[in-house]
């Protein structure tokens, strides 16, 4: 049998899926695989979609995804949801149900387990976002709960990022106070069909922000996921985005450089982590931690030279 | 035998189960997959809860793409002598002919042999203890040897 990058690049779906576990996994085989897949990636309109917990986010997606699928665009969706800092499992129930789209192969629904204790967004999560984008798909839509750091990460990963949010006016202004709404490209009033709606969608719009690089000023737009209504004009708008950015060079040369530089960053993070962890060194007496970080740093130095850095990865197979 | 198992991870050395619980059919009691779901999750695993009324088809597609390792088949309907084996004959379409199957609910003893025949793994009636579901999940979740 083939091995799964030949599968991967013949559109075998269950390679994907199985790429990915490797991805959510850290292994060797999926460091390798992107490596292979790099030049394949940048063509996806990576979205990020967060918010409030409860704000319908999923439900959104769901419609977001039909409606993409009418105009014919393929489409992965990948949920990403808190693991358990207790146990380290997960329960990644909110699985979108489609019910009319289990035949069609243009949609992919992926969900994720952040297997972060400390909040943001996974290494995993840039991995998955690469594979998917390599497999072909238009749209790469990244579910995350909005928690702080999360939203941060998620601008860093997505060109478009949708902010959600709900009518009643303390939340929205609760937002704008934490500065949360700095992160997004287009924001959404989910829940129109609410009391408040218009109220919120008028504070909103006297906050968001205009950037002084592309010009783009931030869209508020009511919508109603559980009936659909809104979301032709939301989809439209987020193609807008995608256009307008794609068009000014500069300003996408510097945001597709900054992605990959903070992705560089998580995975050289790993590999000093990783090499902390096996290598476990000071003496007993010690108490100086600022001399000890100094030594695991020359060791770390000390080993990459000492190899060849293609062949590294390699030498750190667990099995 | 099988060299590698599921991927592992480096940092961790761990091998985290991924299990989709699922509702095919038509009753609309899922308190029993809920508590399943909450106890895997706790013992440390990746559990995808589909909601109810999945077709056959659904589940496929959802085990297919959430590469998962374990499908739980939770049925109170009785009509568990028809959806199981569609249900198993659908993920042997998409290629998923390892994934465990296992069924919970209120399936008779006079069945269950039927159910093993057509490739379910394991068959928790009710009264069965978590951990007895966990452990067994735990020990027989397949393996992997994945190539790149
Ligand atoms: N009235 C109304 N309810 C909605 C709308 N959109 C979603 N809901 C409801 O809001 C609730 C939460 O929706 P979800 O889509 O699960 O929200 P979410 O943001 O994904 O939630 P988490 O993933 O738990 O953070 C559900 O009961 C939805 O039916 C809407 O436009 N109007
Ligand atoms: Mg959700």
């Amino acid at each position: 049998m083939n091995g799964l990058l030949d599968r991967f690049l013949d559109g075998d779906r269950q390679a994907l899926a199985r790429l990915l576990s490797h991805v959510e996994n850290e292994t060797t085989l999926a460091d390798e695989a992107m490596q292979a897949l790099a030049d394949r990636t940048g063509s996806a309109h990576v979205i990020g979609l967060t918010g409030p917990p409860g704000a319908g986010k999923s439900t959104l997606a769901n419609e977001f995804v039909r409606q993409t699928r009418n105009s014919g665009k393929t489409i992965a969706v990948l949920a990403i949801d808190p693991t358990s800092p207790i146990s380290g499992g997960a329960t990644l129930g909110d699985r979108i149900r489609m019910l009319d789209m289990q035949d069609d192969d243009g949609v992919f629904l992926r969900s994720m387990a952040s297997r972060e204790q400390t909040g943001g967004l996974s290494l995993a999560a840039f991995g998955a976002t690469m594979i998917l984008d390599a497999f072909g798909f238009d749209i790469v839509l990244i579910e995350t709960v909005g928690a702080g750091q999360d939203e941060v990460d998620i601008a860093r990963l997505a060109d478009t990022v949708m902010l959600v949010q709900t009518p009643g006016m303390g939340d929205s202004i609760q937002a704008v106070k934490a500065g949360i709404l700095e992160i997004a490209d287009v924001l959404v009033v989910n829940k129109a069909d609410q009391p408040g709606a218009d109220e919120t969608v008028r504070t909103l719009r006297e906050h968001v922000r205009q950037s002084t690089t592309s010009g783009w000023r931030v869209p508020v737009l009511a919508v109603i996921s559980s009936t659909g209504q809104g979301i032709a004009e939301l989809i439209s708008t987020l193609e807008q985005h995608q256009r307008m950015t794609s068009q000014q060079v500069a300003f996408e040369e510097t945001r597709r450089r900054q992605r990959l530089h903070y992705h560089a960053r998580m995975l050289a993070i790993r590999e000093l982590a990783r090499h902390i962890e096996r290598n476990q060194a000071g003496n007993p007496g010690w108490s100086d931690p600022h001399q000890l970080a100094e030594d695991m740093l020359n060791a770390f130095v000390q080993d990459r030279t000492g190899n060849k850095p293609t062949s590294s990865a390699k030498d750190h197979r667990a099995d | 035998m099988r060299t590698q198992t599921r991927p592992v991870n480096q940092q961790t050395g761990e091998r985290r189960i991924r299990v989709l619980i699922a509702k095919p059919g038509l009753d609309g009691h899922d308190r029993g997959a809920k508590v399943m779901t909450r106890a895997l999750r706790d013992a440390g695993m990746e559990v995808i809860y589909t909601g109810l009324f999945q077709t056959p088809q659904m589940i496929a597609r959802a085990a297919l793409d959430e590469d998962v390792d374990v499908v739980g088949l939770s049925i109170l309907s009785g009509a568990h002598n028809s959806l199981v084996p569609d249900v198993i004959s659908e993920l042997n379409a998409s290629g998923l002919d390892d994934v465990l199957v296992v069924v919970g609910g209120t399936i008779p003893m006079s069945d269950v042999d039927k159910l093993y025949q057509v490739g379910v793994s394991a068959v928790f009636g009710p009264g069965t203890p978590l951990e007895r579901a966990i452990s067994y999940i735990r020990d027989h979740a397949p393996g992997r040897d994945d190539t790149l």
